[in-house]
């Protein structure tokens, strides 16, 4: 079988009392989009964190195509080949959406103090296609905060295509985009994953086990099953644990 | 043409204008009076990268003014006075001349903003500022202690310092001389505004996360403004202290710092001309409002709070609306 893209071997993070994240190990490989569910404050947010270097774990380490990524920053993550994308939006809000995609496509190479930034053609390349493929094309000039909520998420996924990552880390892209949204975003990872495999979380099952390859499951911070979808939807533990008469087909 | 862009013609012009007219009408005074807020102006433009695009509250910047000006001082004294500032490990002589003094200046503030910086970007917010206070209490204490160049009373530069080819004695020569360095700093910001460095440095304000995941680190981006921003304004130091031919423990009080920064928010905060306006209203009303009233700083006070309450963008704000996202 071919290496897996991301490895992540034994996270582990306690917040005070709390453990939301107990020995978290899975991998993401070529081509595939991994899906990551379970119920409110299972710690799927926690491990995204812990991946991208957004916060310590108190154990574990994180692999990128065979690079140990464990003791680099976000940033340094992110230019290692991380695409990220927020539960809630992170985004220059009084920035026009043109802008947030450039700096995307900065690669984070900031430090040019003297080029106009929007007239390189370059960049502008790269921010304008990323924005035609989630469908933004015609709002690159809209201020950030005008977007819809939806729009919003589009954006968010655009900034991660333009850094063309090795791997994507999602949380939660298609949070109330409705049901067009929806669609349209479903339609947009699903090409995405031959570029570079997801690690999606999400909560729209309809969503999730229309595109997921391999599902694990989130509960109380532990992995308690990854499989096939197929799998999960039989997975005894999953079903009384988790997904209760909702997934039934 | 966008509102702002007229708007800034027009103050650029009335700087060109007003002196132009006290040289031909004979006005020296009023030339002077140009030339301190063209100076001000510049210590503004320097903050106002900081403030303005980095989102840093600085209340230190009258470190890097007062650093400007003793390195004119300094500089001046030592030339005035026929000595050198060492002799060992190798002779450094003090000079007259404006360019090297300048070339001092924009260094020795650079280093000291990129060590203070340093230090105080670990922090943010209320400690930000207070970090930043407590630096410029620091050399202000430092200068009325440090007997060697005139501890509390500072010391006077008997001539003004030369430029090769002017007469810095001459009000309109001088001016000429701050008015391009104005025109110059103004410049090298809208560059810095409009390059990768000034997007980024816009959206860490914004969002530091959003910059922190597309691989660049908000720290490193603020610490390159802050130091751009403490050169500019220890630029505009040595200029004041030649404006005056005198430099005292004054330029490093917390009250220049919190003058600098009126002049920011009082023309608008991130406007690229805003404290180029505040520096000129302040210097309009230090001038005429304290023939009427010795309280004037009263009626500033209330400008201010207005200006905080109702009108976030400043006067430039008022005047020419929100700013717009470029392209
Ligand atoms: N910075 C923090 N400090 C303290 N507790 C935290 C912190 N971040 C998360 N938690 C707690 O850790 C647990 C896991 O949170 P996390 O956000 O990872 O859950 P989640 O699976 O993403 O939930 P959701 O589906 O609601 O997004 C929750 O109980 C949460 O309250
Ligand atoms: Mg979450």
């Amino acid at each position: 079988m071919t290496e897996p893209v991301l490895q992540v071997r034994g996270v582990s993070k306690s917040f005070g009392a709390l453990t939301a994240n107990e020995d978290v190990s899975l991998d993401l490989r070529p081509g595939e989009i991994h899906a990551l569910i379970g119920p409110n404050g299972a710690g799927k947010s926690t491990l995204i964190a812990a991946i991208s270097g957004a916060l310590t774990p108190d154990a574990g380490t994180v692999h990128l195509a065979g690079r140990d990524l464990t003791g680099l920053d976000m940033a340094a993550r992110a230019r290692a080949g991380l695409g990220r994308t927020f539960q809630i939006s992170a985004l220059a809000m009084e920035m026009s959406v043109l802008q947030n995609a450039t700096l995307g496509a900065l690669g984070g190479q900031a430090f040019r103090l003297f080029r106009p930034v929007m007239r390189d053609a370059g960049l502008r390349q790269v921010a304008q296609s990323a924005l035609a493929r989630v469908g933004l094309q015609g709002h690159a000039r809209t201020r950030t905060a005008d977007l819809s909520h939806g729009q919003r998420r589009q954006l968010e996924v655009a900034i991660a295509l333009t850094l063309a990552p090795r791997a994507f880390l999602m949380d939660e892209p298609m949070a109330g985009l409705g049901l067009e949204g929806t669609a349209r975003m479903t339609g947009l990872l699903d090409a995405l994953r031959v570029e570079a495999p997801i690690l999606l979380v999400e909560h729209d099952m309809d969503a999730v086990f229309r595109l997921a390859d391999r599902i694990s499951v989130l509960v109380y911070g532990r992995i308690i099953a990854t499989g096939t979808p197929a799998e999960i939807r039989q997975n005894p533990d999953v079903r009384r644990a988790y997904l209760g008469e909702e997934a039934s087909p | 043409m966008r509102r702002e862009t007229l708007l800034n013609a027009a103050i650029l012009a009335g700087f060109l204008a007003l002196p132009l007219w006290a040289w031909m009408a004979d006005e020296p005074f009023i030339i002077t009076l140009t030339t301190r807020a063209a100076i001000l102006a510049l210590a503004g433009v320097g903050l106002n990268l900081a403030l303005g695009l980095g989102g840093l509250v600085s209340l230190g910047h009258a470190a890097f003014f007062g650093i400007g000006g003793y390195a004119m001082g300094v500089l001046a004294f030592h030339a005035q006075t026929y000595t050198p500032l060492t002799e060992a490990p190798f002779l450094i002589e003090g000079t007259k001349s404006m360019p090297v003094i300048w070339l001092v200046a924009l260094i020795t503030s650079a280093l000291a903003a990129l060590v203070i910086g340093a230090l105080s970007l670990r922090t943010s917010g209320v400690y930000f500022i207070m970090i930043t206070l407590a630096f410029g209490q620091m050399f202000y204490f430092f200068m009325i202690s440090w007997p060697a160049y005139g501890g509390e009373d500072g010391m006077s530069i008997y001539l003004r310092n030369g430029f090769p080819g002017l007469n810095t004695l001459d009000p309109i020569q001088f001016y000429a001389l701050c008015f391009v360095l104005l025109a110059g700093a103004l410049w090298l910001v809208s560059r810095i505004q409009h390059s990768a460095f000034g997007l980024a440095l816009a959206a860490a304000r914004q969002s530091p996360m959003r910059v922190t995941s597309v691989g660049i680190r908000p720290r490193s981006l603020h610490l390159l403004a802050f130091t751009l921003s403490g050169a500019i304004t220890g630029l505009a130091g040595a200029l004041f202290a030649d404006l005056n031919r005198f430099v005292s423990p004054t330029m490093f009080s917390w009250q220049t710092s919190g003058e600098i920064m009126v002049f920011v928010i009082l023309g608008g905060v991130g406007r690229l001309l805003g404290p180029v306006l505040g520096a000129a209203i302040f210097i309009a009303m230090e001038h005429w409002l304290d023939g009427v009233s010795d309280y004037w700083h009263i009626y500033l006070g209330a400008i201010l709070l207005g200006m905080v309450l109702f009108a976030r963008g400043g006067l430039i704000g008022l005047i020419a609306g929100r700013e717009v996202a470029h392209d």
